[in-house]
């Protein structure tokens, strides 16, 4: 019971957060920004000196929270890593772009703050087409090239991050084991909160899916979980160093279920592949035209990259819902003071459930892409069939 | 759309990162815990085997403790039996032996009373005849001063005789 309240607890924590400083990450547009600040002196000196357009005029472009914008600014890597604004200017950490030209000016390094002018070194950040919000450059003919990129994005930052909290958590604990006789005591306080989780993964997911030469396996099998567990629940967290959106980037999910793609067919057995390539089934079905072999083997590739979306599209969706939740209080702050309170009222009372919901999510998605994945590697070593 | 097409960047970072993360984790991170969680569980189970078997080596203990003082109480009644018996067996040998004795002695005295009896006979028949013969002798003397008589006895001698010698013959 415990448990559930601290999670209560941190969750309402995290919400009066996102409620109160709702700008709070990157990628806000620039009319959602114009758009809060005016909203904010709007809110806390009313009518007199209101302005015109947001009290009277509601219908102008000029004041339109934009939605797509302010959704996909959140959930979407950059450059740059928007922190809040303050009075219209936004505050933001610059991070090192790193590319190298395709069109033969070499590699180059820079700060990303000289990209919000314009153009720098020939390079720029796309407004539109193809490569929106990437770093293009121009080519032969005028068209947008991109270059090879391998700016420290917020998302790689994000990654770092985390990847360095995790390090620090599981070799703090692996720490308490080398300094203590594990087998006379128990730890207690974090590494004893460690200890259970990965006992419990070990135990639950990893023993019961893999089967019997599961300590092979296990060390990977931990770390995708923890390292999934972190980044989505980094991913929650709504300020500064968390609120990127890691796990619920494509190219990080690609990666997870590249990592369990090559575990499972580097380490299957003979009678994993005699099941994709002459699979026990009627002969018919395999020659001529190799049917069931074909399906095997467009499995092999479905069973990745279903991870790869799950976890992806979960985690996505979780961001979204919460970010459509804060917007509520946005959208209705032209509908006049009463409504607009009182539905960021329900607003911060949907954003304590949301959050309390993402937890769980975070928690539930890191136990089932290390679930399948042991499960995934489990089929892959079938023992000889005996009849 | 650029949310579901993986960049280039970010997946060469990610396999960068999470690659060095497993493998600082795998190397010096969970099998450090695990090995650790592992070996606690094994001493745990280890210990409670031993004290199952510490419980089933005391009961075994208090049911054989049981077992050898009923045996004890067994013997102990045996024993008094038997002692009891031959404490019985030893009175009534005694009994018979005395009673033996007694007779042996009982014997052994009516024998020699007998024999002292005979002698004591003999001595007064002894006595008797020598009495008797000073007696006759003295009456002979007397008698023998008249004829008749002397010849009365001379003859009833001679018969007596004869008649002594047809019994002895």
């Amino acid at each position: 019971m415990r448990i559930f309240k601290l999670i209560l607890v941190i969750s309402l924590a995290f919400s009066v957060v996102q409620s109160g400083a709702v700008d709070y990450s990157s990628g806000m547009a620039a009319g959602v920004r114009r758009y809060s600040a005016a909203a904010e002196r709007g809110w806390t000196s009313p009518a007199p000196d209101r302005q015109p357009v947001i009290t009277d005029t509601p219908a102008t472009d000029e004041v339109d929270l934009d939605m797509d914008e302010y959704l996909y600014g959140h959930v979407r890597d950059s450059y740059e890593w928007h922190i809040t604004t303050i009075n219209g200017k936004p505050v933001s950490i610059p991070l090192p772009v790193i590319v190298i030209s395709k069109a033969g000016s070499g590699a180059h390094i820079f700060s990303s703050k000289h990209l919000e002018e314009g153009e720098y070194k020939g390079f720029s950040i796309a407004t539109s087409g193809k490569y929106e919000n990437k770093i293009v450059e121009k080519g032969s003919g005028g068209t947008q090239v991109r270059p090879w990129d391998f700016s420290i994005t917020k998302n790689v930052l994000g990654l770092m991050i985390n990847s360095a909290l995790l390090l620090l958590i599981v070799l703090g604990t692996a720490r308490w084991y080398r300094k203590h006789d594990a087998t006379e005591e128990a730890p207690t306080g974090g590494a004893g909160i460690m200890e259970m989780m990965v006992s419990m993964v070990e135990d639950d997911i990893i023993k019961d899916c893999v089967g019997e030469d599961y300590k092979r396996y296990s060390p990977y099998l931990l770390t995708a979980f923890f390292f999934i567990f972190i980044n989505n629940l980094m991913g929650i967290v709504p300020f500064f160093p968390g609120g990127a959106n890691i796990t619920g980037n494509i190219a990080v999910t690609l990666v997870l279920a590249l990592f369990t793609f090559f575990t499972v067919n580097i380490f299957g057995n003979k009678h994993y592949w005699k099941d994709i390539l002459w699979p026990e089934v009627p002969t018919w079905l395999k020659v001529p035209i190799p049917l069931m072999p074909l399906i095997e083997i467009i499995g092999m590739f479905t069973k990745p990259f279903s991870l790869m979306v799950r976890l992806f599209a979960n985690i996505l969706a979780g961001h979204f819902m919460i970010l459509g939740v804060i917007a509520v209080i946005f959208l209705t702050a032209k509908m006049g003071a009463a409504v607009n309170g009182g539905l960021t009222v329900v607003a911060v009372i949907l954003g304590v459930f949301m959050d309390c919901l993402e937890l769980l999510v975070a928690f539930i998605q890191a136990y089932v892409f290390t679930m399948l994945s042991a499960v995934f590697i489990g089929l892959s070593r079938p023992k000889a069939e005996t009849d | 759309m650029s949310l579901i097409t993986p960049d280039f960047g970010l997946l060469v970072w990610m396999t960068l990162i999470f690659g060095i993360v497993f493998f600082v984790l795998a190397k010096w991170g969970f099998p450090m815990i695990t090995d650790s969680v592992q070996k606690r569980a094994d001493r745990i189970n280890e210990s409670i085997a031993k004290a199952r078997e510490a419980e089933e080596k005391l009961r075994n203990l208090a049911s054989e403790q049981e077992a050898l003082v009923e045996k004890a109480r067994k013997e102990q009644a045996a024993i008094l039996k038997e002692a009891a018996s031959s404490r019985d067996a030893m009175i009534e040998q005694a009994k018979v032996q005395a009673r033996d004795e007694a007779a042996k002695i009982l014997d052994q005295a009516k024998v020699q009373i007998a024999a002292e009896k005979e002698s004591a006979l003999r001595d007064v028949r002894k006595e008797v005849a020598v009495l008797s013969v000073a007696v006759a002798e003295k009456v002979l003397r007397k008698d023998l001063e008249n004829d008749a008589s002397r010849d009365e006895l001379l003859g009833r001698l001679v018969d007596e005789l004869s008649s002594s010698k047809d019994l002895n013959s």
